[in-house]
């Protein structure tokens, strides 16, 4: 299970939590999940034509991927952005669908593109995967306060001389990157799960912003780590493995937000005390 | 109508806010025509109207998210620039999700420096800030607790702090009372009150209702119709400017201390708009 192809999947599959659950934090704080779910399908639509014309499928994913982001807020400043989203998301999946209908190894590609591929992961995806993640996380740091301040209210932003549609273009770019290193292994459809799932289920046990984004990411790894194993022993798809454990996270963190409800007004969640105690 | 020179208010220097001439045309249509007021430091101006007659139009402007078609807005007697920190903005409502993991504290914290590029690093002197300006509005026990869970009155100081934290020497208020229970309304106010006196703040406060505000305002400006009269309350609130003002006959009745506006019956048949400005003025 660590020996040979498995090693740089673990590696890949580690790096793509980290970043999917810091993102997803944003993401899921914005209100920006359909978007979320569109840059992916954008992206899949860049890696079947990269592969048609033998690029390389990270260009692909990011050329496709960043086009859809400047699509949907492009789109978004001039009319709905839910509208606008959908619209710039199937333009792209049916772009996608032109491309795989002319390659001919049509079932495998789209199968691995659409759920990832744990064995697909090469050497060569080592190096781009890093310099996307490093890029990811420094734009995160750099705009944190940026994206707080523009998803309480953007007029808030606005006042104070904020761009909050360029504040909302970088994070969609931002969304771009993530997803662009993370299809390869993860698929169209599931880093979507990652960026969604465990940041959504860490804001109902942190108050804090910081130990939320902590949570996610620790959420995030737990899921990617679970799955592998899991799809490796069982052979079983890891997409499956992704999707169930996402989604499991989110119910506990429902339940934690029911069970803990009669005390909202608590000032911080016994899980969060511990964490912020063990941090000092 | 209320001399326009009683905006002026007694005091030295120029006033903090100063509002010259602005006219607004929002597509094709005179939204605002030659409003003028000013507020000096420590005095608190209520702008009055009903929905629709122009203050949140009148606010924007103030913040420079809307240019005026005509006019000045001058703060601390230079034209307002396009980034200006030194006014403060309390949004009509914040809708935060319950779950939104952003406790008060985070919330006043970006008051001073949200608008920055990189994560915050922990300063005591950055908390100590934000520990007295939550202690200032009284937000001190739920300093911790998620923005989104507290009550509109709670979410109101919380917001009063975060648009303070940065010193300004205006602060912009937008129907901060809607959607407030009485108790919360009068909390809100003497708030608004004791922190304009204590810092010789400039406060600008937008409501429906004079009513609550009566004992904390120093002068009102009343909105009707895109037009606007300033002044002390007794001098605005009268049956003749208010009559000039909405163009139809107004009575003011004070009773108690507090003061009912009301159109002549009859009138509101004439123009159905009157009747709606009429409406959000009356206090029963």
């Amino acid at each position: 299970m660590f020996t040979g192809f498995m090693v740089n999947t673990w590696i890949v599959a580690t790096v793509v939590a980290v970043v999917a659950g810091t993102v997803g934090f944003f993401v899921v704080l914005r209100g920006s999940s359909f978007a979320a779910h569109a840059v992916p399908n954008a992206a899949f639509a860049g890696a079947a034509g990269a592969n048609l014309i033998g690029a390389s499928s990270v260009g692909g994913l990011l050329v496709f991927a960043i086009a859809g982001a400047l699509g949907i807020s492009f789109l978004s400043r001039r009319g709905r952005r839910d509208v606008a989203t959908a619209l710039a998301m199937v333009m792209m999946l049916a772009l996608g669908a032109l491309f795989l209908s002319f390659s001919n190894e049509y079932a495998s590609e789209t199968y691995s593109l659409l759920f990832g591929e744990v064995l697909g992961v090469s050497s060569s995806d080592l190096l781009p995967t890093a310099v996307l993640a490093v890029v990811a996380v420094v734009a995160v740091v750099l705009f944190w306060r940026l994206f707080l301040l523009t998803s309480i209210d953007p007029e808030l932003a606005d006042v104070r001389g904020v761009r909050t549609s360029r504040v909302e273009l970088g994070f969609l770019v931002i969304v771009a990157v993530v997803t662009s290193m993370s299809v390869p292994v993860v698929g169209a459809l599931l880093i979507f799960t990652l960026m969604i799932g465990p940041p959504a289920a860490a804001r109902s046990f942190a108050a804090d912003p910081f130990v939320a984004v902590l949570l996610a990411v620790c959420f995030s790894l737990a899921t990617v780590w679970t799955a592998i194993a899991l799809s490796y022993l069982t052979t079983m798809p890891i997409g499956f493995f992704v999707g169930a454990l996402g989604a499991t996270f989110y119910l506990a963190g429902r339940a934690h937000a029911v069970w803990s409800g009669k005390r909202v007004r608590a000032a911080s969640t016994p899980l969060e005390k511990t964490l912020r105690s063990s941090m000092r | 109508m209320a001399d326009p020179a009683s905006g002026m208010m007694a005091g030295t220097g120029p006033p903090v806010l100063e509002l010259d001439g602005i006219g607004v045309w929002l597509s094709g249509r005179e939204v605002l025509r030659d409003v003028r007021f000013g507020i000096g430091p420590g005095e608190v101006v209520g702008l009055i109207g009903a929905n629709g007659a122009g203050k949140t139009t009148i606010i924007r402007v103030v913040l420079g998210l809307l240019s005026p078609t005509s006019g000045r807005v001058l703060i601390a007697g230079r034209p307002r620039p396009r980034r200006n920190r030194s006014v403060g903005y309390v949004p009509q409502k914040i809708s935060l999700d319950p779950e939104m993991p952003l406790r008060s504290r985070d919330l006043v914290a970006l008051g001073l420096d949200g608008h920055r590029l990189g994560v915050p690093l922990p300063s005591r002197r950055r908390r100590e800030l934000v520990d007295e300006m939550l202690r200032a509005v009284g937000a001190t026990h739920f300093a911790d607790a998620r923005v989104g869970s507290l009550s509109g009155g709670e979410q109101q100081r919380v917001m009063i702090a975060h648009a303070l934290i940065s010193r300004p020497k205006l602060l912009l208020l937008d129907e901060p009372l809607a959607n407030l229970d009485l108790r919360s309304e009068q909390e809100v106010v003497d708030l608004v009150a004791r922190i304009a006196k204590d810092q010789g703040l400039a406060v600008l406060i937008s409501a429906h209702d004079l009513n609550p505000l009566l004992p904390v305002v120093d002068r009102v400006v009343y909105v009707a119709n895109g037009h606007v009269a300033s002044g002390t309350t007794d001098e605005v609130v009268t049956s003749s400017v208010l009559t000039e003002l909405y163009g139809h006959h107004v009575d003011v009745i004070r009773l108690h201390g507090r003061i009912l506006v009301a159109a002549s019956p009859g009138l509101s048949a004439e123009r159905g708009e009157l009747e709606d400005s009429i409406d959000g003025a009356t206090a029963v």
